[in-house]
């Protein structure tokens, strides 16, 4: 790999969309190496990041427990939790850097929970059998995300990183098949401006807002995403959406978004739904033990409540269509602290987990100390997203992408806690240094500049597209299309597909479109501060990726991780991989209206064998053990 | 359940603003506050009239984006809630609501209820960080740090930036956000090397960004989403003394 000395990193620019975890520990290191950085991100502040939300934690293979942990273990269960569809050279560098990152954040002074020892503390999430799970209290992605925005401002403060907030990235300028800059919308002023760069940076979040309501940001789009695969990067397994388990359930036809209730509180929570349909009207307190059914202790007893989310999403799916779940929909499960309360006490719980019960309780009124939660699967994440290789850059020479915005750590099923991992590993250790290769050969180019015909070719086409929203003039709400197309992406696209369901969900999201152009409303005008014209541009891009989606899930005709096909599922309905989809999809762009090319990426497994999932029996990793001379035991893959 | 709502219309930083009145049917209990806005959008978009802009993100009480003064509070009538967790329960059938931005000199209004908080980044940069490069740290167990007082750097840490204590402040002080801020490093072994350079810093650029100084009413603290606590700005004031009568100040 070649490297830029640091003079000639001062000559190049480098442009970064996104302040989340990704993107804003990406241009505090890149411009703390040296290279002029411009960063871009659509709130007011970098702080601000959907990566704010993330409450539960963030994994790491330091294996301060003794339990066994190693960075081979962390490697073995994100590729298993993956449904064996991630690429093993990525898993295994993200699981070794996982270790520096835990240093890094207590150095920049990330208040991490400690024990009285005022060592660090650590928790369990689900698909693992350790304890690798560092945390804030309930606001883990709070406090890395404040970490990296400190290390950003730091930046920002000696020139090295310009900030552009309020900034909205609506296209890629590419000349010569290389990434050249941006056009951006001052969202404030309106203004359309160009940014030239030797590299673009993508680290702009996840798509999970495709389906309307989910647990994500209002703002969080796949628009920067989008324009790319417009542009000739590869889209990669596009359908792979995470439903998380525990969500507070929907309440209203008005509701704007879903609230998450963190993983780790199956840790002391119990799942459970009446055994009898009789049962589901009545006060959970009023129905005896022998009644409940324990349902993921019943079919999972080696990971009992800690399994992966995919599995727990979709049996409380199957309980609720049993005609078993509770709540005034009959969409709703328990979650029973009860147990752990008796056992811990009622302040321990609160100590773990008083935030998260408060929250509850603001939002549905109800004292999770002396009733059980209820809840209900929800959108959470994608791990689809741009294609990228080793280096993550995706296919346009210059285009990289980082964090929930690329496809490569998580295959079908990301585990918990590792969404912060991946986003920081890529942003601080891993693109300022794969970057380097890149730009060592841009160090002649000069400054990119502006006036190409290839930025106001850019330049236009976003200004046209504007001015069409404005111009339509037509009478239903953006928000009034969003709503319609999470429907049929949450009914046809979600926790269970079929072939018929998503063809119809193919044509139903064509109408749309049409529909869109031809009666959306957006008031004002493209010159002024104006949320609704920004919205119309994310749902625009959301109503082409939501079909490029079903095509992705129709072409895979198998069962794996987050993508449960029900044609393809075993006799006891767990999940049934086909070895012939052991690929990537990697769509490209042929035009609106036009089927896409697939390209494959065959998954090749040298370090681990592929098996069926199963987390009802206690299974052995094979992780070989060494004996070095120093008279060490070490633990190596 | 039936409201009236007042609310500040402001087309964008140079234009007057002034209140003007809806009414609005079919609100519900369960409705946040915020979604109660996106139903007064929906009718007012309707109508083919401009929506009513208004900052939110996570609608998660986390994100600090959300920053409405309703009722003559900021952030509303609940304690420890913020604009996009408050809900309407909270409030009657036949209830009228004033809804107003953040008014300071340092958040000067961009449009509607929408206010340029760029200010607080300013402080931030200035010194909110430990200078620590990617990759030149030690292991993350190499220095213990007493529970006791990684909670209370927690406490501070926990600051949303959303300026709800600006607003709440006659003197649109900002001591309450940036104690927090000096008060989380403070605490902590990683923030000493400069922990006087930092407070001293930061102080400066808040007070050049507008902000007015702190007359202890605690306006501030009552009204914080995130109950920050009022003994961070008693923790500042002291590390701004020591930092000011020493003359080294690395
Ligand atoms: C409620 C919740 C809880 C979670 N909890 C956990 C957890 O406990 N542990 C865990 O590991 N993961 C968790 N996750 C997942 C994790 O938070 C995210 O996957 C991760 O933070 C994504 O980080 P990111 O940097 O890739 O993107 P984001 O944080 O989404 O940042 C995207 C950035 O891109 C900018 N942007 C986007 N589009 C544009 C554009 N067109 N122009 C300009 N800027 C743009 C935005 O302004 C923002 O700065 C959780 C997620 C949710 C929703
Ligand atoms: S101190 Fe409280 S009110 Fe002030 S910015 Fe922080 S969270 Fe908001
Ligand atoms: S919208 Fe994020 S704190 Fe209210």
């Amino acid at each position: 790999m070649h490297l830029v000395s640091p003079t000639n990193k001062r000559k190049l620019d480098i442009i970064v969309v996104g302040s989340g975890l990704a993107g804003a520990a990406a241009a505090a290191t890149l411009g703390e190496l040296g290279y002029n950085v411009k960063c871009f991100c659509f709130q007011d502040s970098p702080r601000r990041a959907h990566s704010i939300a993330a409450q539960g934690g963030i994994n790491a293979a330091k294996n301060y427990r003794n339990d066994g942990d190693s960075v081979y273990r962390l490697f073995y269960d994100t590729i298993k939790g993956g449904d064996y569809r991630a690429r093993e050279g990525n898993v295994y560098r993200l699981a070794e850097v996982s270790v520096q990152i835990i240093d890094q954040c207590v150095a920049q002074g990330v208040p991490f929970a400690r024990e009285y020892g005022g060592l660090l503390d650590t928790r369990s999430f689900g698909g693992t059998q350790v304890s690798r799970t560092f945390y804030a209290r309930g606001q883990t992605g709070q406090q890395v995300l404040l970490g990296a925005y400190s290390a950003l401002s730091r930046q920002i403060n000696t020139g090295a990183v310009k900030m552009y907030n309020r900034h909205e990235m609506l296209d890629v300028v590419t000349i010569d098949g290389k990434a050249r800059g941006i056009i951006a919308r001052n969202v404030e002023s309106g203004e359309i401006e160009r940014h030239g760069g030797h590299a673009v940076v993508l680290a702009t979040g996840g798509y999970g807002n495709v389906f309307f309501l989910s647990t994500n940001a209002m703002g969080s789009n796949v628009t920067a995403a989008w324009k790319a695969y417009r542009k000739g990067a590869l889209f990669g397994n596009p359908c792979f959406t995470q439903i998380h388990p525990t969500c507070i359930p929907v309440s209203g036809h008005f509701q704007s978004k879903l609230t998450l209730m963190s993983e780790s509180l199956r840790n002391d929570g119990r799942v459970w739904v009446p055994k009898k349909k009789e049962d589901c009207g009545k006060n959970p307190l009023d129905i005896p033990e022998q009644d409940r059914d324990y349902y993921l202790e019943r079919r999972y007893p080696a990971f009992g409540n800690l399994v992966p989310r995919d599995v727990a999403s979709r049996a409380a799916k199957v309980v609720c269509d049993e005609g078993r779940g509770v709540g005034k929909s009959g969409y709703a499960v328990y979650l029973d602290f009860a147990d752990a309360i008796k056992r811990l006490g009622e302040n321990v719980i609160r100590e773990r987990y008083g935030n998260l019960f408060d929250m509850y309780e603001r939002i549905t009124a109800e004292n999770p100390y002396k009733a059980p939660m209820r809840i209900y699967p929800a959108v959470h994440y994608t791990m689809g997203g741009l294609w990228v290789d080793y280096e993550l850059s995706t296919n346009v020479p210059g285009l990289y992408a980082l964090g929930e915005a690329n496809f490569s750590d998580h295959g079908a099923n990301r585990l918990g806690a590792s969404a912060l991992m991946q986003g920081l590993a890529d942003g601080y250790f891993v693109l300022p240094v794969t970057i380097g290769e890149y730009l060592s050969h841009e160090i002649r180019s000069g400054k990119i500049d502006t006036n190409q015909a290839a930025f106001a070719e850019a330049e236009k086409s976003v200004r046209d597209t504007l001015n069409q929203f404005i111009n339509i003039k037509g009478n239903k709400t953006v928000d009034e299309f969003h709503l319609a197309l999470g429907k049929i992406m949450w009914e046809k696209c979600g926790m269970s597909r079929n072939a018929k369901g998503l063809a119809e969900a193919q044509s139903e999201i064509r109408a749309l479109r049409e529909e869109f152009y031809k009666n959306v409303f957006v008031p004002g005008s493209t010159d002024e501060f104006n949320p609704e014209l920004e919205k119309a541009g994310r749902v625009a891009d959301f109503l082409e990726l939501g079909e490029l989606m079903v095509i992705d899930a129709l072409n895979r005709n198998e069962s794996c991780g987050g993508h449960f096909r029900e044609e393809y599922q075993m006799a006891d309905g767990e999940a049934l991989r086909q070895d012939e989809y052991q690929y990537v999809s990697a769509w490209q762009y042929n035009g609106m209206n036009k089927a896409p090319t697939l390209h494959k990426e065959e998954l090749i497994f040298e370090n681990l064998e592929v098996k069926t999932r199963n987390y009802a029996e206690w299974v052995k990793t094979s992780s070989p053990v060494l004996v070095l001379g120093m008279g060490l035991l070490v633990i190596k893959s | 359940m039936k409201l009236t709502l007042k609310i500040w219309r402001q087309k964008n930083r140079q234009a007057a603003g002034k209140f003007e009145t809806y009414s609005l049917d079919n609100v519900t209990e369960d409705m946040s506050f915020l979604e109660m806005m996106d139903i007064l959008n929906l009718q007012l978009l309707h109508d083919k009239r401009d929506a009513v802009a208004f900052d939110h993100d996570c609608r998660e009480g986390i994100c600090g984006m959300c920053s409405m003064y309703i009722n003559g509070r900021a952030h509303g009538p609940e304690n420890a809630t913020t604009t996009c967790q408050l809900h309407m329960r909270s409030f009657k059938d036949g209830d009228t609501i004033v809804i107003e931005p953040w008014r300071a000199a340092a958040f000067p209004i961009i449009k509607d209820l929408v206010v340029d908080r760029s200010a607080f980044d300013r402080i931030v940069q200035a010194g909110g960080y430990v200078s620590v490069s990617t990759g030149s740290a030690v292991d993350a167990n190499a220095i213990p740090i007493d529970k006791t007082t990684a909670d209370k750097a927690m406490d501070a840490a926990e600051c949303i930036g959303c300026g709800a204590c600006v607003a709440s402040c006659k003197n649109s002080s900002a001591m309450l956000f940036l104690s927090a801020k000096v008060s989380h490093f403070a605490l902590l072994p990683q923030g000493q090397a400069e922990r006087k350079r930092r407070v001293l810093d930061m102080m400066r650029t808040h007070d050049e960004a507008g902000f007015g100084s702190c007359t202890n009413t605690g306006a501030c603290e009552a009204e914080c989403p995130k109950s920050i606590s009022i003994s961070n700005i008693a923790r500042l004031n002291r590390e701004y003394l020591l930092a000011a009568l020493s003359n080294d100040t690395m």
